[in-house]
């Protein structure tokens, strides 16, 4: 009898013995990477359907890749969203924005000034000029990656700073993780924190806003990674059912904290693939893009609109940094990745093409750089003037029971009462300031 | 707050006939349709959703006739997807609208958990009141209708272990209406567990005896329009000075009738929700008896029972002159042939009475 594979199954057959395919990334620390593989196409290439388009007809869109910006930094094909160079200065302006406060940002934890930080370097253009397709009452649901969402929609920056430091001028009043942010009066939904949570819930809002014939769509963002999670399938379901105005935006960073795209299916298929069956119109997009990235939001934004259904976009990007304060990518990735991603970096993009218009040189680039650095320190210092996480200056004790029902039962009020007792015996002559 | 105090406040028995004026009488089911009738009439806001609600009227026809009067807009089919459901409601929530989706069977409801135990529970507390789940969940649960172990759970203490949740149980097609208008009003979110055993009848744990229908209890009287009956209320079924028993849902009537067939002086306290819980109900009552009974249909092991054993003991000690008892289900699936084996019936609970009145 011939050797057989280590395997108790088939043992007295003649069957081949199974095996399991568990998925392994291109590289790892220390490994030379060649991207060759990634076809990221001609900017220009894809067609632009119309708006009303059956999904079965745009299929290819899901495969392909919409580029706008070609390496010649100029715009290119039916996607160009020819937008003004004003609205071209302040979208890069808002990625300067983000990426100076990300930089700080991180800084402040690692000088313990807090828990925990998320950057987003890399993936501006799949929040920013996304969110600016879009009315700025359009509901966003966002996951945890998209604070350039609320910078471009002008939420105070300081009102960030002090969410992050858990201070008492936290309007959260120090509950949620740093990054949680929540502004209904920008239209962003409290960000959760489990994942894919908010997919079916932005499907939820639009089935409400079509129920009650609002002309407000929503629209939603989640890593490639979650796109696993049921959630995902659920909010996918529901919105092809109901024909409800969202906007499912999918951010593959390639990365979920050490688990590459492979993990959620990626070799075998596209994410924006996960519209098809479903009957969703599904577009692939360059998330390095800028312009790309706003013309795919705005005609999934006119779509929604129009009443002619959801749109599931695969912006297609690369996680320049960990996945936050908390791991070291390079424990598990190699480092040539960034500097080989062949689509490049948004900011410099978006930077060289309104050079190339003319629009724009590298002196008002460092001034602009500059004032952004400038304007996050010193928001940056007057947030601190709040508290930092861990120094005292928090929000006063009774609000931890608070807002867990909109009235405080009898249990709650008991345990309010123990925590104010259990503090007098630890600080008996008071709590130090 | 003292005992006395605490005793005036709890509500005595529901719908005397003068207050209902013209003796109207529904079953539980008809109740669950009217309170939703009612609300959907006053609040443009409320919509509800779940599978087969809408032209079909729901399985066990709980929302009949209201897609028809409310349009599909109002009362619509969802796919089959707890967490679609849930997540669809606590994002109609944001908008600002008052959604009621019903799951059709509790033993159904784990897929929509994460949502919620994550979400509808903590969105006012992560946001700090920017964003609320005013969503009510209406579930059928609880055995004694040869459901197996799929169709038959009570998982009620799960729910009550979650901060944030408030969860209901009717035992009456009387409380049913008030309660679920209750509910409905309330800006938490509220499961709204429905005893199915009993949506026909004040089923009282003897399955060999014919079984009775609603118009003969005086809970049926339903009075028609909006009225609410305040959650955290407990509702005092029966004054008693031998013993205090705790129950709710179905186990109020097996409670009631064992207690009148053993001639047993007990004071029965149905909770009509565990959260919140009317505490001083329960302190007056066993401050009074000095001997408690804990009946709940569902699994023992860190069962609600086991909570308000806890509360009686650590409240009510210096009062007591037996031990806390509980009598629930056992601590196995709920098994299909065997289901009055599993059921805690009249035998069980009989039992249970016996040793704490011989204490």
């Amino acid at each position: 009898m011939a050797d057989r594979p280590d395997s108790a199954a088939g043992q007295g057959s003649n069957k081949p013995s199974l095996s399991l395919h568990v998925p392994e990334p291109h590289y790892r620390p220390g490994d030379a990477v060649d991207f060759s593989h990634v076809d990221s196409g001609e900017a220009g290439r894809e067609p632009r359907p119309d708006e009303a388009c059956d999904p079965a007809e745009m299929r290819d869109l899901a495969y392909g890749l919409i580029r706008v910006l070609g390496d010649d930094d100029r715009a290119h094909g039916a996607w160009d969203p020819k937008l003004d160079a004003d609205t071209l200065r302040t979208m890069l302006k808002n990625m300067a924005v983000t990426r100076a406060f990300d930089e700080r940002m991180f800084r402040g934890q690692r000088q313990g000034k807090t828990s925990f930080y998320m950057k987003c370097t890399g993936e501006e253009a799949t929040s920013i000029s996304a969110s600016m397709a879009l009315a700025s009452d359009d509901m966003v649901f966002p996951s945890y990656r998209q604070q350039g969402i609320l910078l471009s929609r002008g939420y105070p920056m300081i009102e960030m700073i002090n969410q992050i430091y858990s201070n008492r001028g936290d309007k959260l009043k120090g509950r949620q993780l740093p990054i949680m942010y929540s502004s209904r009066e920008h239209s962003f939904f409290t960000i959760s924190g489990n994942l894919a949570t908010q997919t079916p819930q932005a499907v939820g809002w639009a089935m409400a806003s079509a129920i009650k014939g609002d002309s407000r769509i929503a629209a939603t963002w989640v890593g490639e990674g979650s796109t696993a999670e049921g959630d995902f399938h659920a909010a996918c379901t529901f919105a092809a059912v109901y024909n409800a105005p969202v906007i499912l935006n999918v951010v593959n960073n390639q990365w979920a904290i050490s688990s590459f795209s492979g993990f959620a299916g990626g070799e075998r298929t596209t994410f924006a693939a996960r519209g098809l069956g479903h009957g969703i119109a599904a577009l692939r997009v360059d998330g390095n893009d800028a312009l790309a990235c706003y013309a795919a939001e705005r005609w999934a934004a006119n779509r929604a609109r129009a009443n002619a259904g959801p749109t599931l976009i695969e912006f297609f990007t690369y996680r320049a940094e960990g996945h936050s304060t908390s791991d070291d990518p390079s424990g598990y990735r190699s480092a040539q990745e960034r500097e080989e991603w062949p689509l490049g970096d948004p900011v410099m993009r978006l930077k060289r093409h309104l050079i190339a218009l003319g629009e724009w040189d590298e002196e008002r680039q460092e001034a602009m750089d500059r004032e952004a650095a400038e304007m996050v320190r010193a928001t940056t210092k007057e947030a601190e003037a709040n508290g930092i996480l861990g120094h005292g200056l928090h929000h006063p004790f009774r609000t931890m029971f608070e807002d867990v029902f909109e009235e405080l039962p009898w249990h709650l009020r008991e345990q309010a009462e123990q925590a104010v007792k259990e503090r007098e015996i630890k600080f008996p002559e008071g709590v130090p300031k | 707050m003292s005992a006395p105090q605490a005793q005036a406040e709890i509500q005595t028995a529901p719908a005397s006939e003068a207050e209902a004026g013209a003796e109207r009488r529904l079953n539980m089911i008809e109740a669950i349709n009217e309170a939703l009738d009612v609300t959907m009439a006053r609040d443009p806001d409320i919509v509800i959703m779940g599978e087969d609600v809408g032209y079909f009227g729901g399985v066990f026809r709980a929302t009949a006739g209201l897609q028809e009067k409310y349009g599909k807009n109002r009362v619509f089919d969802t796919p089959i997807s707890e967490c679609g459901i849930i997540a669809a409601a606590v994002g109609m929530g944001a908008y600002g609208l008052r959604p009621v989706p019903e799951i059709q069977f509790a033993d159904y409801i784990y897929p929509g958990l994460d949502q919620l135990i994550s979400e509808a529970a903590r969105l006012r507390y992560r946001s700090a009141g920017e964003y609320t789940a005013p969503l009510t969940v209406r579930t059928p649960f609880g055995g004694g209708i040869f459901g197996g172990q799929t169709h038959s759970q009570s998982p009620e203490a799960i729910f009550a272990h979650v901060s944030g949740l408030k969860t209901v149980i009717p035992s009456t097609p009387y409380d049913a209406k008030g309660l679920l208008i209750a509910a409905i009003e309330d800006n938490d979110p509220v499961i709204f567990f429905e005893p199915k055993r009993i949506y026909n009848g004040p089923f009282n744990g003897y399955y060999d005896k014919p079984a009775q229908p609603w118009k003969k209890h005086d809970a049926s009287i339903v009075p028609e329009g909006h009225y609410t009956i305040p959650l955290g209320k407990a509702r005092m079924v029966t004054e008693g000075e031998a013993l205090t028993v705790i129950a709710y849902g179905t186990m109020v009537h097996v409670a009631e009738e064992v207690c009148r067939q053993k001639g047993v002086d007990a004071e029965i306290i149905d909770l009509r929700s565990i959260v919140p819980l009317d505490i001083e109900a329960i302190e007056a009552s066993v401050e009074k008896t000095g001997r408690c009974l804990i009946v709940h249909e569902a699994t023992r092991t860190a069962g609600f029972g086991a909570e308000l054993s806890a509360l009686v003991t650590e409240r009510c000690f210096y009062h007591l002159e037996a031990p806390v008892l509980r009598v629930t289900g056992f601590d196995t699936p709920y098994p299909h042939s065997l289901e009055w084996a599993y059921f805690p019936g009249p035998v069980r609970i009989g039992e249970a009475i016996d040793k704490i009145l011989s204490e």
